[in-house]
């Protein structure tokens, strides 16, 4: 993850259409400026940002499931339960199901696991609207390219 | 529509929302009288699907107020919204 461009998953692992599941994975970094406050001489991954690391894994598979024709923004967070401390160093395994889509909303249920450990779960819903410009959508696909995203199983889903 | 209908929709309005029972009448509407957004009205749906064992066609509603060819009345006044509903749960059991 990079966390000073709130890039908070590095690959998207599996995206399944059909099942509207997706699994992505993420390295928390051994060192960044949030665990100088997060806490001094204590450094953990704060709880917000799993969060949106979860928001961000189930938003690529709401990308996926309407095939890049919407943006998903997250518009509430649901029995968020932060379970284990995550800190610098960790690899991350994060996963997200979708639980509806239509009348402009998506809701999906995801989870981050440590190795066999689940350190938080939420239901997330999020707002759904055409890409604000050109350059926004253009910038995502990007954003795709880099995680990669497969565009490839878009024309199969 | 079935007065225990606008009951349980109210029940679920006034949890939902944390809107004061009293206050939710028959002819209330949703949006304009009551100030349920759309995000809450989601939840509320959601309920009312579970409650009724129906599965409320939102994003058909919402086309069609968005296309004009239906006016926010007919789905968001609670005792039109609850005749919707009382027609849903009578089409699943036909």
């Amino acid at each position: 993850m990079r966390l000073e461009y709130f890039q908070l998953i590095d690959r998207i692992v599996e995206l399944d259409l059909r099942d509207q599941t997706i699994r992505t994975e993420a390295r928390v970094p051994n060192e960044s400026t949030i665990f100088e406050g997060h806490f001094p001489g204590y450094p953990l991954m704060p709880g917000v940002l799993l969060i949106e690391a979860m928001a961000q894994t189930a938003g690529w598979l709401v990308i996926g499931v309407t095939k890049f024709t919407r943006m998903p923004f997250f518009a509430a967070l649901k029995e968020a339960k932060l379970r284990s401390f995550v800190s610098p160093g960790e690899t991350l395994l994060l996963s997200a199901k979708l639980l509806h889509q239509g009348s402009g909303f998506a809701v999906a249920k995801a989870e981050i696991r440590c190795g066999d450990k689940l350190a938080c779960n939420a239901e997330i819903t999020f707002r759904l609207v055409e890409f604000p410009s050109p350059d926004f959508r253009a910038n995502m696909e990007k954003m795709a390219a880099i995680l990669e995203f497969p565009m490839g199983a878009l024309a199969h889903g | 529509m079935m007065s225990s209908t606008f009951e349980t929709v109210a029940g679920i309005i006034a949890e939902t929302c944390d809107i004061p029972r009293e206050t939710i009448k028959p002819e209330s509407h949703a949006i304009n009288d009551l100030g349920i957004d759309s995000l809450d009205f989601l939840d509320i749906a959601f309920a009312i699907d579970k409650a009724f064992g129906i599965k409320m066609p939102l994003e058909q509603w919402t086309q069609e107020v968005n296309d004009g060819k239906a006016t926010t009345d007919q789905y968001f006044q609670l005792n039109n919204l609850c005749t919707r509903i009382d027609e849903l749960v009578a089409a699943k059991s036909a």
